[in-house]
């Protein structure tokens, strides 16, 4: 039980940090799961290894 | 503008009255069309870079809303239909506006950039720029023709999306763009014949203002019939097919209607039935641009059934 009643101005600045917090955690998933499927469905990084593009040898029958 | 005529923040405010700055009803059109662009696009991105690309096309819509709001703060205080806003209402003050959109302009840009590529990214920097700059600080309070190239930035959000999967501009985004852009300034005079005081009271030029209502309803018109050969052209390319062009012609025929029994029309009669012909055209010009985009949806799911032409 709260002793002191909750103000208006404490309900508004939570729903502010409430939205902020839920905003922020949003950004890192939805890059996280942007990196995911850049790495996985992209094309191959040669570049970044510094090789030219070499297209992946075609699996054995 | 003038930060006297803003009231000071005597509120806290609440993360709505921040929503609330990126004009979220304006996004919602925003994220329909870039997602019809996005999806009658010839190249599928993967869904996370979809979502990715949706999602801060729109940010970067809201952000150029924010920095409207407060470039625009002092007028809005003057009408009826925006004093209630965040910064006129004193919610919040005009700097935290200017430092939200800001922030989400570069955030929204940098990171289609990297979800989609480049150009799409540009394009959002330049609608960002074109409608909080040309079209809000330029052209708004300086020209009656202030909503005809301003459309513009309203237009860009499918083209953007088209981009963001293709990675260039084609015929199909340029239609999709002029047919938005078209349509903005008959749906805004419309607004304007029956929001008269409004825009009068805060001196914005609006045709209505400058040149009077018999002109605007004369450039309603001319406004309609030239954007019908943009709106039935697009049935006619790849995105297009039976569908939308049935679609188009019935809502084209119907607009152009509309526009001429408000051409027919003087103030006498409008006031008398309380300007109900135009507010009909109104809210019909909604239902225009979402049916015409929905039936380009529609188009793109045949193809995608085999029932494409």
């Amino acid at each position: 039980m709260s002793f002191k009643p909750e103000h208006e101005i404490h309900r508004r600045r939570f729903s502010r940090n409430l939205g902020v917090g839920l905003c922020l955690a949003a950004f890192v998933m939805l890059g996280f799961f942007l990196t995911v499927e850049k790495v996985t469905r992209g094309n191959p990084m040669n570049a970044l290894q510094g090789k030219p593009f070499v297209a992946a040898p075609e699996a054995a029958p | 503008m003038t930060d006297t005529q803003v009231q000071a923040t005597t509120v806290e405010p609440g993360f709505g009255d921040f929503v609330q700055l990126l004009k979220p009803r304006v996004m919602s059109l925003v994220v329909f069309t870039a997602l019809v662009g996005l999806m009658v696009a010839p190249v599928h991105l993967y869904p996370v870079a979809a979502f990715s690309a949706i999602l801060f096309i729109a940010l970067g819509a809201g952000a150029s809303g924010a920095l409207n709001m407060w470039w625009d703060a002092d007028i809005d205080v003057l009408m009826r239909r925006t004093k209630n806003r965040s910064i006129p209402a004193g919610r919040i003050q005009p700097g935290e506006a200017l430092g939200l959109g800001v922030a989400l302009s570069g955030i929204s840009v940098v990171m289609l950039a990297l979800a989609t590529n480049l150009v799409a990214a540009g394009l959002l920097a330049f609608t960002i720029f074109f409608y909080a700059v040309v079209y809000s600080m330029w052209l708004k309070r300086s020209t009656p023709q202030n909503i005809v190239i301003g459309g513009a930035a309203g237009a860009f959000p499918p083209m953007i999306g088209w981009v963001a999967a293709t990675g260039s501009v084609s015929l199909e985004a340029c239609l999709m763009f002029a047919l938005i852009f078209m349509w903005t300034p008959p749906h805004f005079w419309a607004l304007a014949l029956f929001m008269k005081e409004d825009y009068s009271n805060a001196g914005v030029p609006m045709l209505t203002v400058t040149h009077g209502r018999r002109t605007t309803r004369a450039y309603i018109l001319i406004y309609t019939v030239l954007l019908v050969p943009f709106a039935m052209a697009l049935g006619w390319t790849t995105i297009g097919g039976p569908v939308y062009i049935a679609v188009a012609a019935a809502l084209n025929l119907w607009f152009v209607v509309g526009a001429v029994r408000i051409y027919r029309r003087d103030e006498v009669q409008a006031e008398a039935d309380k300007y109900a012909v135009e507010k009909a055209f109104f809210r019909f010009s909604l239902v225009y641009l979402f049916a015409h985009f929905s039936a380009m949806l529609v188009e793109a799911v045949l193809r995608s059934m085999g029932y494409g032409v």
